[in-house]
């Protein structure tokens, strides 16, 4: 793809400063302004909060294991669920690809030295650290029961929880992701290497592009929103209270008007995750690269136009209702040509079956069925039936955590040895990847059959007749569980005991195959010259 | 870190270290200062959306809340406000030229402009908790009252409040560009952080310019006072 001074075999002599050892102390890596090291500290981060995130996931599965609510009460069960939404999408699913992956890679794969603004990049992480931790203290301090999206009422005239302390977490945690996607829109605009045009750059840029306009326009949004809240639990302005002058229903137009773009914050960078993985696993260049990488500009637009699919019970207009459900249907266009150019990409490919490959097949068929399922719920009179049911829920689940857990994990162990110099053992990638798709399914397919039959979200009490798909929903989490273990282990080990990873492993395409695994302080020897389009694979790879 | 490897002789004055070169780290600086102005935007928007959906809903409210504010006042602190565009933006010229005193002269007649306005702007706010106009905290307006005239105070606060506070951030990085020329940073090649200060300070005097007529001018309307 390019050509660098560096020869493919440079691993053996290579240079023996890089990124990781290039200074030990903990000022080291808590001043760093080395995007590569701000995204591991974000991984470390993002960990912890999905550990978090996953044991109020556990407490919900645990409790819905019965018909009764024996485990917990009503008010406790409202704060575990809301606690591990408001946890898993604003701390770990938001920056869970592009503050990690996404900080390492963006500006290794344009060819540069780091990103535009290395200072912002590290305020970008200490604000988020300053959000977790008020999260946590929100947590700790009696929790939040207004479920992730702090709706009014819930949040305002009826709350009685730390509603101020997690909207202020939830605001910040969005500043931080303004100002990653602020730095990947000015890098990708004005630090492209020599060469690198814009239909040369790998589609994961494109979409991290996508993403960050995304970030970008709709952030802000849900700023002001919680910051109206903020005014009206502090002062009493009454921007939501009736009482006061206020419409509870404009919350959630604000609301969803950030979070429905937001949705796609959670799945477009895993999009481009895969758009690379399965170029290098087919050894092939992606079918349709430009349709590919239009279709996450698309996504990104279309994704403002949809919010009010999320209120066709609330009494919006049926003629608006109408028009979002068209444009939701049109959103579903620019996925299934990514979903269609992925699998065009694997025909006649030559396939190899390694961990990555598990990985992408497992992502194609769950974001197919998340994406399918989007359909039904777009669709105005059968949405009044599935509104606010389970299939709902099984529904996100499917795209969030089938889509985004889904290729952040399966990035990690393709990009794993570019970040950390080592090798995972190949079988237990491959295991855990089939653990996770057997774990995923078996929780959350039958809460699609749950929702159909009439189970509604954020109840903790249900009939009889409902238990067996229940108890058969818990069992499939803890396998998933299992699922995120598993990996946890082995590529904690692979630190310390794997062996040392060549400079690129898996024979893949891109500038950041050709620098040395893991990459010096500023990336490369020698600032690229890039020569050709994204994923040259030539007809016969060694291997 | 391995900073020292590029400090080489031809390393030019004020280039951090991840660009190549000085036109590449400005089209940089300017690109993201549109980008955050962008998000700044959408940030006012849901201020500007909220206001449009009540206003209306409640006409007749939000004319009687703004034939309340103070119109002279309102239309001395727009004038301050774009007087201190002119001097930003002879500021941001005179750095193009490397004129040190030229900036310093420039960038005072604007701050003083900025506090000037912030001056005004507590006056106001004064009268307004005195005649009880302030909703959840001292709400006990003289004539008519209403839950709809409150939410037009609420929104009068919330975003003249909101602008406020950017006047005040707006100060502090004067002050810090301000110390910096001082120090003789900027030259007629490195004078990014100037110029896109000043986009900022323009897009909060814009900001101003929606809320003058929205707020004080609407009510004028209803008959005036």
């Amino acid at each position: 793809m390019a050509i660098t001074e560096q020869d493919v075999q440079a691993s053996e002599d290579a240079p023996s400063v890089n990124y990781l050892n290039n200074g030990y102390g903990l000022k080291s890596w808590l001043l760093t302004k080395d995007h590569k090291r701000i995204a591991v500290l974000y991984i470390i981060s993002i960990s912890i909060f999905f550990a978090l995130g996953g044991l109020f996931a556990s407490l919900v599965r645990f409790e819905l294991m019965t018909p009764e609510g024996d485990l917990m009460s009503s008010d406790t069960y409202n704060k575990v669920f809301s606690m591990h939404g408001i946890i898993m999408v604003f701390f770990f699913l938001v920056p869970s690809i592009p503050a990690t992956i996404g900080n390492f890679l963006v500006p290794i794969m344009v060819g540069a030295k780091d990103l535009a603004f290395p200072r912002i990049n590290l305020l970008s992480w200490y604000v988020y650290v300053v959000a977790g931790i008020l999260g946590t203290i929100a947590v700790v301090g009696g929790g939040v029961d207004t479920g992730w999206t702090f709706y009014t009422p819930y949040s305002s005239t009826y709350s009685n929880s730390n509603v101020i302390l997690a909207a202020m977490a939830a605001f910040m945690a969005g500043f931080s992701s303004i100002l990653t996607g602020l730095n990947f829109v000015v890098t990708i605009h004005t630090m492209r290497a020599p060469g690198m045009t814009w239909f040369r750059l790998p589609l994961f840029v494109w979409s991290h592009y996508a993403t960050s306009l995304i970030m970008l326009l709709g952030t802000p949004v849900i700023a002001i929103t919680l910051v109206l809240l903020m005014l009206e639990r502090g002062f009493g302005f009454g921007f939501f209270d009736p009482n006061l002058g206020g419409d509870p229903v404009l919350f959630q137009h604000l609301f969803w008007f950030y979070s429905h773009p937001a949705v796609y914050i959670m799945i477009l960078p895993s999009m481009g995750v895969m758009s690379e993985m399965v170029a290098s696993v087919a050894r092939k260049r992606v079918f349709g690269y430009e349709f590919v990488a239009f279709s996450s500009v698309a996504i990104a637009i279309l994704g403002f136009l949809v919010w009010g699919h999320h209120m066709f019970v609330s009494s919006q207009s049926t003629y608006a209702g109408m028009v979002f459900s068209i444009i939701t249907f049109l959103v579903a266009v620019p996925s299934a040509i990514k979903t269609f150019n992925w699998t065009a990409t694997l025909y006649k490919g030559s396939i190899v079956y390694d961990t990555s490959m598990f990985y992408v097949y497992g992502y194609l068929g769950l974001f197919l069925v998340g994406g399918l399922t989007g359909l039904f719920l777009s669709s105005m009179g059968l949405d009044i039936h599935l509104h606010d049911t389970y299939f709902v829920v099984a529904h996100f689940h499917y795209i969030m955590v089938g889509g985004q857990v889904m290729g952040y994990l399966g990035g990690m162990h393709f990009w794993w040895p570019k970040i950390t110099g080592k090798m995972f053992p190949d079988i237990w990638g491959r295991v855990s990847a089939l653990l996770v798709f057997l774990g995923f399914n078996l929780t959350f397919f039958p809460q699609f059959i749950l929702g159909y039959m009439g189970m509604p979200r954020r109840y903790h009490v249900y009939p009889d007749e409902f238990q067996v798909l229940n108890v058969a929903s818990s069992l499939g989490a803890s396998i998933l569980a299992l699922g995120y273990l598993v990996p946890g282990a082995y590529l904690t080990w692979s630190i310390f005991k794997g062996p040392k990873a060549p400079d690129n492993p898996w024979g893949a395409k891109g500038l950041e195959w050709e620098t040395t695994s893991p990459p010096p302080t500023f990336n490369f020897e020698e600032t690229p010259v890039v020569t050709e389009e994204a994923y040259q694979y030539g007809p016969i790879e060694e291997h | 870190m391995a900073d020292h490897a590029l400090h080489h002789d031809d390393h030019p004055h004020g280039l951090a270290h991840q660009f190549e070169d000085m036109p590449q780290q400005k089209e940089s600086a300017v690109i993201g200062m549109w980008s955050f102005l962008i998000t700044e935007i959408l940030f006012f928007g849901g201020f500007f959306a909220t206001y449009l959906i009540y206003r209306s809903y409640y006409p007749e409210a939000f004319f009687e809340g703004s034939s309340h504010l103070d119109i002279p006042l309102g239309a001395f602190n727009t004038i301050v406000l774009i007087v201190s565009s002119l001097t930003m933006a002879m500021a941001v010229h005179k750095s193009h030229e490397g004129n040190k005193r030229g900036i310093l002269v420039y960038l005072t007649l604007t701050g003083i402009l900025g506090l000037t306005f912030l001056v005004v702007k507590y006056f106001e706010y004064s009268a307004k908790i005195e005649y009880g106009l302030v909703p959840g905290l001292a709400w006990h307006p003289h004539g008519e009252n209403s839950p709809q005239l409150a939410l037009f105070y609420s929104l009068y606060f919330g975003m003249t409040g909101m602008h406020a506070l950017h006047m005040i951030i707006g100060i502090g990085l004067l002050i810090w560009v301000f110390v910096k020329a001082a120090q003789g940073t900027y030259t007629a090649e490195y004078n990014a952080p100037v110029e896109i200060f000043g986009l900022y300070w323009h897009f909060v005097d814009i900001v101003w310019i929606f809320l003058f007529p929205l707020l004080y001018l609407l009510g004028l309307q209803a008959g005036g006072h």
